[in-house]
């Protein structure tokens, strides 16, 4: 055998697994090399999964995307064995697409994700891991912290974006025998997914966090209460709280000091509203998660009726880094308001989609045309969809909009969470505000009578209107409900549950009254308001005749295709994979 | 113990007695005590709810309540195989629909059913944190990702096959 001292860690993310790298990691389990193998989180990269990353014996670092197994072979034999690495598959960050990827991005939140083995606490150790703890430890001063994290800049990341300096001194204030912290791992937005892979990938820099949270705030014990979705994160959290625990970095006394800190976890049970702060807690004290009035505020009076400190989890593992590198250094990221970086989950209509990590104050134009790519087919981007159902659609034309808590609201959307989901032409505008109004219908705990029957009310309309059934009228009912149910819900659920519809109908009218006066869907998604047609660009290669799950399509190889209308079900498959554009919404 | 079959009454009592000792009987542990019992029955039998309300301070009613608020907790016995599409919002605008219509098809039931012979139960989920690789569809918790309808009844038929 020619090559030692390698090693090698396959990425073992949820999302790395839904691309097969397990079975990359059982075929290398297998061959029996001269190495460490080990196994990493996501890198963000997650159009480009699964991944293996080859570290030589002098250091040199190879990263291999899109691994299958046929690729893994010949990485095996002329790499692993043979000692040079496949040139022609290596990971680029300098040049072309590689480049584009990273050049704007600033990672702090997702520093380690996919750098580090997130079982291992040596290694979370070996890159500054529990350093700023360590600092916050020794200089003693709680109140000290707060002052540093509201001097940062910090916004919670969760959604609301309320300064976490000020939070913890509201927290700290208060006198009470017993106060609790919690880490807000609900991640209830359908199409975000950054706190999990963060909870994944480097769950050692949340519990940081979040000991150096409780210490800040006067708290003893805290929750971290994790979606019921999101397995891996729980088991990944599990045992690193059992190591930080061994190593005094939790429990009483951490490093020798008079401060002591239990963490427990709570696993959700599946239900939205349970993201929300004063519900999240009901949650945890064993009731049906029901969101109350405020003030009270947590501060004062949150979980079992203790003053209680809660942060999402990105909030939290920005934490010891700004307390690292001092709250300068964070504060000089980003704009007057919004500072340092934020994450977002890329998905939809993109090339690149996956995790980004960039500073505030970049264009949504840069994170979805550079970072991300584009759409990666001839279609343009038509919008997007930031801040999940409690946000809104960005039109096209908006997309130099920057990435700042007050820029975005002005547009109607929200920074939320950090979904971004593009769309192009084939998405409809009204489908997607049914969807959404759909998630919070039934999301809507039923506290307040707007939010559980008027969002039924406004899913009727559109539904009527999708499936081609509307009426003039129906767009001011929508209006009108829609004012009714922010101003009458109880939290932030019925509150923004509107949003969708309200950016829609400000942005793309017209494709409501297209739906309503023209029978037409010319996003072909609607299927009674729109018809697929074939047209001369056809050029017989026969893929959508395969593909249609009907068998609506004939033609002769090489020639134009047809569709039989009466069997066509308006899938929209043969649109998707046509290679020539040449299938057409009529 | 009195049989083989799990779902008799005095199997679930014993085994409820043991999460309970486990878990703890306070009324925070409402949800993980549930969660218990689905793990191990894969849904809350009517009487192991009996069982915890005769055992601590929990009544019948607090548990139902809390049972029913929860998507996760079922109180019907499920399928061998759980298949969850996922309806997120990267899945809902890559076709998901399209996915759950086919795989519907190919079963011969409804979202959110069982087949008739007990091997399959077909579910939504809000998102399963895959958004880039939508749609995507879990099967026993193993996640596939970028799946279309004509993929997902492969997933289906090659379990057939096994
Ligand atoms: C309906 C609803 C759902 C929410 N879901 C989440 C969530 O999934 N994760 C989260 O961190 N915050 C969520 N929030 C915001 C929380 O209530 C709270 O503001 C946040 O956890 C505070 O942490 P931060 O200051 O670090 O953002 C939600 C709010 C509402 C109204
Ligand atoms: S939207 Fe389907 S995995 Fe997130």
């Amino acid at each position: 055998m020619k090559n030692k001292g390698l090693k090698i860690a396959v990425g073992m993310s949820t999302c790395n697994m839904a691309a097969g790298s397990r079975k990359l990691l059982e075929r290398l389990e297998k061959e029996s090399l001269d190495a460490e193998l080990s196994t990493m989180g996501c890198l963000g990269m997650c159009h480009a999964e699964p991944q293996i990353r080859v570290t030589d014996a002098d250091g040199r670092e190879s990263l291999y995307c899109a691994v299958n197994p046929a690729k893994l072979e010949r990485i095996i034999k002329e790499h692993l064995r043979g000692g040079s690495p496949v040139e022609a598959w290596l990971f680029n960050a300098n040049e072309g697409d590689g480049a584009a990827l990273l050049t704007k991005q600033q990672r702090i939140v997702l520093r380690n994700c996919g750098r580090i083995n997130p079982e291992s606490i040596d290694e979370y150790l070996a890159n500054d891991g529990y350093k700023a703890l360590e600092m916050v430890l020794k200089q003693n001063n709680p109140s000290e912290v707060c002052e540093t994290v509201l001097r940062s800049g910090l916004r919670g990341r969760g959604g609301a974006g309320f300064p976490t300096g000020l939070k913890w001194k509201f927290a700290l204030k208060e006198r009470r025998d017993k106060k609790y912290v919690i880490c807000n791992a609900d991640e209830g937005d359908p199409g975000a997914f950054m706190d999990r892979s963060t909870l994944e990938s480097d769950p050692h820099a949340v519990l940081e966090g979040m000991t150096i949270q409780a210490f800040s705030t006067g708290a003893n014990e805290g929750y971290i209460y994790c979606r019921a979705e999101y397995p891996l994160a729980v088991a990944h959290l599990k045992r690193a709280i059992a190591q930080s625990e061994e190593r005094g970095f939790l429990g009483d006394n951490i490093l020798g000091s008079t401060f002591s800190f239990h963490l427990h976890i709570k696993e959700g049970a599946g239900a939205f509203v349970c993201g929300e702060e004063t519900a999240l807690m009901a949650s945890i004290e064993g009731e049906r998660g029901m969101p109350r009035l405020r003030p009270p505020f947590p501060a004062q009076s949150g979980l079992f009726g203790k003053p209680t400190t809660i942060n999402n989890v990105e909030t939290l593992a920005s934490v010891p880094w700004i307390i690292r590198h001092g709250a300068e250094k964070y504060a000089a990221i980003g704009t007057e308001k919004s500072k340092g970086t934020k994450v977002f989950a890329l998905a939809g209509k993109i090339k690149r989609g996956g995790l980004v990590e960039v500073p505030m104050g970049i264009t949504i134009r840069e994170v979805v045309e550079e970072i991300g790519g584009g759409t990666g087919t001839h279609r343009k981007v038509k919008a997007v969809q930031m801040g999940g159902p409690s946000g809104g659609c960005i039109p096209a034309d908006l997309l130099d909009t920057r990435i700042d808590y007050d820029e975005i609201n002005r547009t109607g959307a929200i920074m939320g969470s950090g979904g971004m989901i593009v769309l192009d032409e084939t998405t409809c505008m009204v489908d997607v505000a049914r969807y959404f109004l759909g998630f919070t219908q039934l999301e809507s705990c039923g506290k307040c009578t707007f939010c559980r029957i008027g969002t039924r009310r406004m899913l009727e309309i559109l539904t009527r209107i999708c499936a081609g059934d509307g009426v003039p009228e129906d767009i001011d009912e929508l209006e009108e409900l829609a004012v009714q149910i922010k101003n009458t819900s109880l939290c932030g659920l019925g509150q923004t549950a509107p949003n969708p519809v309200l950016t829609t109908l400000k942005y793309f009218r017209k494709e409501y009254e297209e739906h309503i006066n023209d029978k037409k869907c010319r996003a072909g998604k609607c299927v009674n308001l729109c018809s697929y047609e074939i047209s001369e660009a056809c050029t017989g290669c026969t893929v959508c005749a395969h593909k249609c799950p009907v068998g609506a399509i004939s033609g002769e190889r090489k020639g134009q295709h047809k569709i039989d209308q009466e069997k066509c079900v308006r899938c929209g498959v043969c649109r998707d994979v046509c290679k020539f554009d040449a299938v057409k919404v009529i | 113990m009195c049989g083989v079959n799990m779902g008799c009454v005095c199997d679930i009592k014993k085994s409820v007695d043991e999460m309970i000792e486990r878990v703890g009987s306070s009324v925070e542990m409402a949800i993980p005590l549930l969660q218990a019992v689905q793990s191990k029955f894969r849904y809350i039998p009517k009487e192991a709810i009996e069982h915890i309300a005769s055992k601590t301070e929990m009544t019948e009613t607090k548990l139902y309540g809390v049972a029913t608020f929860y998507s996760q907790f079922r109180l019907e016995p499920v399928g061998e195989t759980i298949i969850r599409v996922c309806h997120g919002t990267a899945c809902h605008v890559a076709g998901a629909e399209g996915v759950t219509e086919a795989l519907e098809k190919r079963m011969g039931i409804k979202d959110g059913e069982t087949t008739a012979d007990g091997k399959y139960t077909l579910e939504s989920v809000a998102c399963l944190g895959c958004c880039s690789l939508a749609p995507v569809v879990s099967v026993d918790g193993e996640i596939h990702a970028k799946v279309d309808r004509g993929s997902a009844v492969e997933l289906i038929e090659e379990r057939e096959k096994a």
